[in-house]
């Protein structure tokens, strides 16, 4: 197979992951893209592109700190392309696009990036002051007038089908949680390095119907960054390139409560028909799970299992454990290893297929991997590969 | 107090509908379908010939969730929040709150009916169940 216009991730970066962290989350970007140059054997004048989600958003500093024009002029990148931008198949978009200009020449090494500093926000509204607002506009007129505030509300009628429909319980949800926990148990970086047992699970608070406290992440400070890089640009990288075999971000009705199925499935589905690899082919799954509902839609939206199975899939948590058939989140997920929103996925599967998870590298010689990011009306699937 | 809409041309009849004592859908008179949430659009036909029009104000709890956590200090919980598939509004949902009854008495499948909550010049439509 010729390397040329082919897209692969090769360095990839994390700072310092956190809560309330002080250090700017400028320099926290910085700290990631250092880290991701230095194992792609990059340096800075070698990035020409550069992709982040959902850009700087002014009104809500925490939730996107840094824009890409602004690290563009801070590092000194010459770049022959760029984008940031919300209006995206969700998080994971922003590497949808840098492929997208790999492909068409634009660009030869394309850092992706996704800053949070929702934590720091929180605890310091002076210097991150929350959006005042009047009255509410867009989409969100639709819910908040009714007191459905959180996005935990509007999937929970979605969990709440898979509860009357396909007999979903709570026992079995909980394994999405209790996985994410224990595998963030074995990553120094994590955010939440505490057990979580079933009986804490089930005497957690709720928050809305299935949804209890332990199915939701936790806002979190940190960068992550992966560099896309051109086929034909490899031997210019001193690490293991891992190919981005296929993607897809489709959604049936982009809507947070007109859908009758959220776009993991739509995406899922599409996902498979650009590829000859199946999901039997997949070594390990990093699913997004901002809560963990979304990870059992992706499961099945993804082929796993069948559309109502997810709990009957996941149910003792065998399977999806680090030495089961399908380990999932092994960096213990957003849940377990913080909101780093979307990118934690693709950082960690690319881990995986390096070899390089240490106490968490799961057994055997994994060679394809599927990350996803978002999961209600935006979400984004790849499927990873080493060849 | 509920956070409130902010009015336009668009959303003005769905939102100030309950003054009437109707519930307003956005619906296109050439292809006979209701559009929602209101555009100036036909999502099924793209023709700009829409307006809103009455629907029987009843419906479906299509799902729902109790929402246990109070996302502000000054909330009331818990409470029902659901989406109410509408009679002859064949695909169009509204999330609202199920009103008139305990959060342990609504069930997917049951038949509810609009009734209008006013605030400032907003008629929020909430749905109490057909007994």
């Amino acid at each position: 197979m010729t390397k040329t216009n082919e897209a692969y991730i090769t360095g990839i970066g994390q700072s310092e992951i956190g809560q309330n962290l002080q250090r700017h989350p400028l320099l926290l970007t910085v700290d990631a893209v250092k880290e991701a140059l230095a194992e792609a054997g990059l340096s800075i004048h070698q990035i020409d592109g550069v992709s982040t989600y959902p850009g700087r958003v002014p009104q809500m500093l925490g939730f996107s700190p840094i824009g890409a024009d602004e690290l563009i002029d801070a590092l000194g990148i010459k770049a022959t392309w760029y984008a940031g931008g919300g209006e995206i198949s969700s998080q994971l978009g922003a590497v949808v696009a840098a492929v997208g200009a790999i492909r068409s020449g634009q660009a030869r090494h394309v850092i992706c990036y996704r800053t949070v500093y929702e934590a720091a926000a929180m605890a310091r509204p002076d210097e991150y002051p929350m959006p005042r607002r009047d009255r509410v506009e867009g989409s969100a007129q639709w819910t908040a007038p009714f007191n459905a505030l959180s996005p935990a509300t509007w999937f929970a009628q979605y969990a709440m089908r898979h509860v009357k429909k396909y007999g979903l319980t709570r026992e079995q949800l909980a394994q999405i949680a209790l996985t994410d926990r224990a595998n963030a148990l074995l990553n120094p970086r994590a955010l939440v390095k505490k057990p979580l047992s079933l009986d804490e699970y089930m005497s957690a608070r709720m928050v809305a119907d299935p949804i209890c406290l332990y199915d939701c992440d936790r806002f979190t400070d940190a960068s992550t960054v992966l560099i896309v890089s051109a086929g034909d640009a490899l031997d210019e990288v001193t690490c293991t390139p891992i190919r981005i075999v296929a993607m897809a971000g489709s959604v049936d009705r982009h809507s947070w409560d007109q859908a009758e199925w959220m776009a993991s499935y739509a995406t899922g589905r599409d996902l498979w028909q650009r590829t000859d690899y199946t999901p039997a082919d997949v070594d390990t799954a990093q699913l997004y799970d901002g809560f963990s509902f979304l990870t059992l839609t992706w499961l099945e939206g993804l082929g796993f299992c069948e559309v109502g199975e997810g709990g009957r899939f996941i149910e003792g948590g065998k399977r999806i454990a680090l030495d089961g058939e399908l380990p999932l989140n092994t960096f213990g997920g957003q849940i377990g290893g913080g909101r780093l929103h979307g990118f934690g996925f693709a950082h960690e599967a690319v881990v995986q297929l390096r070899g390089l998870g240490g106490d968490r590298q799961i057994k055997g010689d994994p060679k394809v991997a599927v990350a996803t990011s978002g999961g209600g009306p935006l979400a984004t699937a790849l499927l990873l590969a080493r060849d | 107090m509920r956070p409130l809409p902010k009015l336009d041309a668009f959303n003005r009849d769905f939102w100030t509908g309950g003054e009437h004592n109707e519930l307003r859908i956005m619906y296109c008179n050439d292809c006979d379908a209701f559009i929602h949430p209101p555009r100036p659009v036909c999502r099924h036909c793209l023709s700009d010939n829409v307006a809103a029009k009455a629907v029987e104000g009843t419906g479906v709890v299509d799902t729902y969730t109790v929402n246990h956590q109070a996302w502000h200090p000054k909330m009331e919980v818990p409470f029902i929040v659901a989406r109410v598939a509408l009679d002859g509004a064949p695909g169009v949902y509204l999330t609202t709150n199920i009103i008139g009854c305990g959060v342990d008495e609504v069930e997917f499948g049951d038949r509810v009916k609009v009734t209008f909550e006013r605030q400032d010049d907003v008629y929020l439509p909430l749905f109490e169940k057909i007994s």
